[in-house]
């Protein structure tokens, strides 16, 4: 029967043991180790979230990447094409003004030309006067030495003045 | 192959109890008191009997501190028994209603117990080894998280393991029973938890310092009760004590006889009860098959050494067994005492009811 009686000197010491305990380890126990452990479990949450999230960015990112060689190949294309086009252009306008500066060459070579034939051709004609002027003195010379062929001359003259008069007035 | 290797275990174990057999054949009149052997162990005493070598008891005397109205505060070691019945008017009484206890005489002879008995008996001093312990053990492990971060590994070994009990505790069994508020309750219940679990398995050890039976005294047990009496009561809301005193029934059950308060007031100072019995029985059943199944051994010896020899075997093969069932009633009956604190303190803390039916 006395199993089944408490004891009150056992109970108080027991109450005693465990109330101690009790202090101690609300005091230096548990309550750190649940905090941390509580602590823990949120950053685990937490790192789990941010892997997460950096794996989102990281997809992200290669679309980003794959987008961007995307674009760079296109303007590589344009811009080859337009090099392209430039590089003709270039090359007509270069092949225009060299056509055009030699038409003009060639204009001022004709112009040139031109000048000097006509000098030539005044220089000749000049001289042939020249020299037509000196065989008619010496001509006129020999046909008037004497005084009646020069009254022949004057009277032939005379009359041919005469004569372009009546052409002149039957105009 | 591993059944094998028990198999030759055991019967390599054969011979020495043989052996044993034949060591104790010249004493085989002596019966065994079974009865004796297990309530000198289940019960408290004033001095702890380690073991025996040659007929001679080892044992460690413990304080005897009592206070009586007849002489006054009394300390002195309980080994003065082993030379005198009496010392200074008490003695340990043998029979009657306090059989094992310190007794003194009244005016007419009878045998009675001292006004306070705050004796250091076997219990108490396993109480203080086990509560150093758990101290230290877990004082020791909160250590650990000193100068150490969130972000820092997790625990191994030893600290790794309290941390995996703890946190099962907290969440399976603290958290889902007392409700939104567990952080007040969070140290009481691993408290309890580990007080109880610790001095189950202290219990199942065979030798010093471990073997008292402790939990499977009942004023350990009620004292443990009496302190989650104690966190449900002094801690409970109003909603608790207006379930208690006036709870949502027709009027008549509450008035003009307070039928209901009655029966919620028993409920009230029944749980501890439910509490101390449930882990002192357990306990105590425990400790007490184990110490049977080892008695096989002496009582059948004493019949006749073939028997006895073939009943060791028995006996070693259903001890083991029960060893190992106490192993599992020790965490069981920690982990169920601290659910039911849990459930009680929970229900100690009614969340508003915002709807009534």
């Amino acid at each position: 029967m006395s199993l089944l009686l408490p004891d009150a000197g056992l109970l108080f010491w027991m109450l005693l043991a465990f109330g101690v305990v009790f202090v101690v380890l609300y005091k230096y126990g548990f309550p750190i180790i649940v905090s941390m452990i509580d602590a823990r479990k949120k950053y685990i949450d937490d790192a789990l979230n941010g892997a997460k999230e950096a794996n989102a960015r990281i997809a992200n990112v290669e679309e980003e990447c794959n987008a961007l060689v995307e674009d760079a190949r296109k303007k590589q294309v344009e811009i080859l094409r337009e090099a392209t086009a430039a590089k003709e252009q270039m090359m007509d306008e270069a092949r225009g003004k060299a056509d055009a500066e030699t038409q003009r060459i060639i204009a001022d070579a004709k112009k040139e030309i031109e000048r000097q034939r006509e000098d030539a051709l005044s220089f000749v004609r000049e001289e042939a006067a020249k020299v037509a002027i000196a065989v008619a003195e010496k001509i006129l010379r020999d046909e008037l030495a004497d005084e009646s062929s020069q009254q022949d001359y004057i009277e032939k003259l005379v009359d041919r003045i005469n004569g372009d008069k009546k052409v002149t007035e039957g105009k | 192959m591993r059944l094998l290797r028990y198999i030759m275990f055991l019967l390599l174990l054969l011979p020495c109890c043989g052996a044993l057999a034949a060591g104790s054949s010249h004493q085989e009149e002596k019966t065994v008191d079974v009865k004796k052997i297990i309530f000198d162990h289940v019960k408290d005493s004033y001095e702890w009997h380690i073991t025996t070598v040659n007929d001679k008891h080892i044992t460690l005397p413990l304080p005897v501190i009592i206070y009586s109205s007849r002489t006054g505060w009394e300390v002195f070691l309980s080994s003065v028994f082993h030379d005198v019945d009496e010392y200074r008017g008490f003695r340990i009484s043998r029979e009657g209603n306090y059989e094992g206890k310190i007794v003194e005489l009244d005016a007419e002879g009878n045998e009675q117990r001292p006004l306070l008995d705050l004796s250091l008996t076997k219990t108490v001093v396993s109480v203080f080894i086990i509560s150093f312990l758990l101290m230290l053990i877990v004082v020791g492990t909160a250590r650990w998280y000193r100068n150490r971060k969130p972000s820092d590994k997790a625990p191994r070994g030893f600290v790794g393991v309290m941390e995996m009990v703890i946190d099962m505790v907290v969440e399976s069994v603290i958290k889902p029973n007392v409700g939104s508020r567990y952080k007040r309750y969070v140290s009481f219940l691993l408290t309890v938890f580990f007080m109880i679990f610790l001095t189950n398995l202290m219990g199942l050890l065979p030798i010093f310092p471990g073997g008292a039976n402790v939990t499977g005294n009942i004023s350990v047990a009620m004292a443990l009760a009496l302190c989650t009496f104690v966190a449900v009561n002094i801690f409970g809301n109003k909603e608790y004590y207006k379930e208690v005193f006036w709870p949502d029934v027709p009027v008549w059950l509450k008035a003009p006889l307070p039928l209901m308060p009655i029966i919620e007031l028993v409920g009230v100072v029944v749980k501890p009860f439910a509490l101390t019995i449930r882990l002192f029985a357990n306990i105590l059943a425990g400790h007490t098959a184990l110490l049977a199944f080892v008695s096989i051994i002496f009582v059948t010896m004493a019949v006749n050494k073939y028997i006895g020899s073939a009943m060791t075997v028995v006996s070693v093969f259903f001890t083991i067994f029960m060893n190992v069932l106490e192993l599992l009633v020790a965490f069981i009956q920690a982990f169920v005492f601290t659910m039911l604190s849990s459930v009680f303190i929970g229900l100690s803390q009614p969340e508003h009811r915002k709807t009534k039916h």
